[in-house]
């Protein structure tokens, strides 16, 4: 700790920071060595580990002399290091998540692969594909965008020097402890939210540094006007901040086991988990991915927003609306009435601004069409907000009530969400890393743009069997539940109707494979990318001359 | 227009509390009534906090993620009536820390399985799903006949589930390490003292193994009392129309 001391005499700062490490690391000791659980003791390993060697790149780093943050002529210097980590992130994570989708989709058609054992069966490992897509795969693109975008937009490096990196890796410390917490059997089975309270907790932190790093660099904007962009992600940050406190109220059974009470019970804690869980879907997987698109399309196009006033009443009524849409994953439960109708109604209405969004986004491409012909990377941007367009569109449609008591316990709710997640996060995460790993990395441009266009074709291939497969299967299977003889008896036993599941899953199976494999080949180009390598092809209509900053672009 | 936008995207701290007011409003207005509506959760007969052997068993279906797959919530369908037997009551999930009504059925609803296979049925298929359901794609739980149920201070799971709002008693509280044990020990003086703490659960060696007290144990006394417990005898649905 000498060398901590040290520090402080250049940054009082830095030794704060160094000291909340080293308490920090203190409390994980603690846990382990009164743990009542081993997954809680290994947890303590990992904090005890993260800590330590933050403390130790702390005083490498003030040894090696930190980079310069601003340069002699006034300019700004960005913080593309903490980018760079995230875009390699998201990269690792998508391929985690994806092959673990892979997996459970397999084990759905082939029951044998759950090999009998506790750490390999379905019930656990389905959370850790969730998790692994939303929040490690989409969450880290939504990190590296985020940090991108607001210094861009605001004309400003990141606020602080330790905090953005703090947010990152406490954040792959999070993605680890939930993971390896679902593997070795400690949920709280809320779904989207299963990690337990000591998670949770660690989550917030992150997510408070997080909102700093944010809100501060807006402060430190050298642009008069915050970008539509930043509108989006500050959304997406403060609300998900909200959101994880609320629904992971719980009371632990002892201060060093895993296990926790959810504070409310039945039908409260019911509500509340389907305002957490829709709005993770809203805020997570829209508004922040909405703030990719508002930068991306527009840079990738280069052209403006299509409409600064349409942003406007989009963003406003979009926020709004999303929050009240919950309870239509409950309909028809023991949720009351009044709340299922409230819940479908602005499910419907929902409808408008986020075809509004849809509309920006594309039209944004006036007088660009004809990229969408010969930059694969556009094309991919493009197609995402047109899935975006689609499965908003199903959504309200499936919040209608008497549609919902077909298609509710059903494939079809899975394949609604996955033509919103591979086809609107998925692709928007893909265009987005492959317009960042050339300007981060300083390369001409991409290794090759005939692999982008291969990676497109094959997801959307995969995608298109993907959600086929579901809405076959989820609206057999619907029928079939409510199909009657002609005596009035209920024409099928259940496991009848599983049987019949079985071509769909290895249909599904096909699909994920299909977009596990171009995300393999995005890998690869990234890879050869960031080496420096450019594969001799025939490219048209790339655009090679630097692009002014969208930042006024909005107005 | 008189008013201008410009203002808030202007003001980074503006637009933040803005947005967090905006983002308020639809959360407040849904879930804070359903603490202090009456009507919320219906006036029955018969529900009881979970004997603490069924409470490990639930943790046990809680560990496994069963609710991936399993829904506990039957909706006033027909259909579903007919399959599953009365629809889900919210007074049924009112001690449901977190609730378990799931979101996907994979396999069938288990709001009331409770009762409608032998404990000799649920060994098997717990052991092997396939050996009695030749077509389910349920993974095997061999291993939770074979791990012993171990709880290092089971009368803390009752304390915290009595410090959110389940009506556990003093006497509950001091016998819930006995209470585990006396629920696999029928026809004992500790089996009838835990059936007065906890009316009409069931008290049965579940897995058949008298030996050990077995993770499988717990899951099947949760599984059998699932949805056994409101007397739709002495239930008005007209009395809680809302």
């Amino acid at each position: 700790m000498n060398n901590a001391s040290e520090v402080a005499a250049t940054s009082p700062l830095t030794f704060g920071l160094g000291l909340v490490l080293a308490l920090g690391g203190i409390l994980g000791l603690f846990l382990v060595a009164n743990a009542q659980d081993a997954v809680i003791a290994g947890h303590g390993y990992l904090f005890v580990a993260f800590c330590t060697l933050g403390v130790f790149w702390m005083i490498k780093r003030h040894y090696d002399g930190a980079d310069p943050i601003a340069s002699e002529d006034g300019g700004v210097i960005y913080n593309d290091g903490v980018v760079r980590a995230g875009c390699i992130a998201s990269l690792f994570w998508g391929v985690v998540g994806f092959l673990a989708g892979l997996v459970i989709a397999l084990q759905l058609a082939y029951p044998a692969l759950n090999f009998d054992l506790p750490w390999t069966s379905f019930g656990r490992l389905r959370p850790v594909h969730t998790s692994a897509v939303i929040f490690a795969f989409g969450g880290n693109v939504l990190l590296a965008t985020s940090f991108h975008v607001v210094q861009r937009t605001c004309h400003a490096r990141l606020a602080g020097e330790w905090a953005p990196w703090f947010v990152f890796w406490g954040y792959q410390l999070f993605i680890v402890m939930a993971a390896s917490g679902y593997v070795f059997g400690v949920t709280q089975s809320k779904e989207y939210a299963e990690p337990e309270w000591y998670v949770d907790l660690w989550l917030t932190i992150v997510w408070v540094v997080y909102l700093l790093v944010f809100l501060g660099t807006l402060m430190k904007r050298r642009e008069p006007h915050i970008y539509v962009a930043n509108w989006s992600y500050l959304a997406f940050i403060v609300t998900i901040a909200m959101l994880h406190i609320v629904n992971n109220l719980a009371l632990p059974v002892s201060l060093t086991g895993a296990k926790s009470y959810q504070l409310f019970a039945g039908v409260q804690d019911a509500l509340t988990q389907w305002w957490y869980g829709h709005n993770a879907v809203g805020f997570f997987l829209t508004a922040g991915f909405l703030g990719i698109m508002y930068y991306f399309v527009p840079k990738q196009a280069n052209r403006p927003v299509y409409s600064y006033r349409l942003s406007i009443v989009h963003f406003w009524s979009l926020i709004f609306l999303y929050i009240w849409a919950g309870p239509h994953h409950l309909h028809y439960t023991a949720l009351p009435d009044w709340a299922q109708t409230l819940g479908m109604t602005f499910s419907i209405m929902l409808w408008m601004p986020s075809w509004g969004g849809m509309i920006n986004g594309l039209m944004t491409l006036s007088g660009a069409w004809d990229k969408l012909r010969t930059d694969p990377v556009l094309r991919m941007l493009a197609v995402s907000v047109a899935f975006y367009g689609m499965s908003t569109f199903e959504g309200p449609v499936m919040s209608i009530k008497a549609v919902n008591s077909l298609s509710h316990y059903t494939d079809w709710t899975v394949g609604h969400v996955h033509s919103g997640a591979l086809g609107w996060v998925g692709f928007v995460s893909f265009g987005a890393i492959y317009y960042l790993v050339p300007k981060l990395w300083q390369r001409q441009r991409l290794y090759s743009l005939n692999l982008v266009s291969l990676h497109f074709w094959i997801a959307t291939i995969g995608i298109v069997l993907y959600i086929t497969a579901m809405w076959v299967s989820g609206i057999l299977q619907g029928l079939m539940w409510r199909s009657y003889d002609s005596l009035g008896f209920l024409e099928y036993s259940f496991v009848e109707t599983v049987e019949q599941m079985h071509p769909f899953y290895v249909i599904r199976a096909l699909g994920g494979a299909l977009y596990l494999i171009g995300a393999l080949i995005m890998v690869y180009n990234c890879w050869r990318t960031i080496r420096g390598d450019l594969k001799e092809e025939k490219v048209a209509g790339l655009p090679t001359t630097p692009q002014p900053a969208p930042a006024a672009a909005a107005q | 227009m008189a008013f201008k936008h410009a203002v808030i995207e202007k003001n980074s701290i503006l637009l933040l509390v803005l947005t967090l007011l905006v983002v308020s409003i639809g959360g407040l207005v849904e879930i804070a009534p359903l603490f202090y509506l009456e009507s919320t959760i219906e006036k029955v007969k018969g529900m009881r906090p979970y004997s603490p052997l069924e409470l490990a068993g639930r943790n046990i279906y809680i560990r496994e993620g069963c609710y991936n797959c399993h829904s506990q919530m039957i909706r006033p369908l027909r259909d579903e009536e007919e399959r599953y037997g009365h629809y889900s009551l919210a007074a049924e999930s009112m001690y449901d820390h977190p609730f378990q009504w799931g979101s996907k059925r994979t396999g069938p609803d288990l709001a009331r399985v409770g009762g409608r296979y032998s404990d000799d049925w649920h060994v098997a298929h717990m052991n092997n799903p396939r050996s009695v359901v030749p077509e389910s794609i349920m993974p095997g739980y061999p291993y939770l006949a074979e791990t012993p149920l171990r709880i290092p201070d089971m009368a803390a799971h009752l304390r915290a589930n009595r410090a959110v709002g389940v009506p556990y008693d003093d006497g509950m509280v001091e016998a819930a390490e006995a209470d585990l044990l006396a629920q696999v020990s029928p026809d004992t003086e500790e089996a009838d003292a835990l059936l007065e703490r906890y009316p009409g659960a069931k008290v049965a060696d579940f897995d058949g193994n008298p030996a050990v007290l077995s993770e499988l144990d717990a899951m099947i006394a949760y599984l059998q009392m699932l949805g056994t417990l409101v007397d739709f005898e002495a239930y008005e649905p007209e009395a809680d129309y809302r």
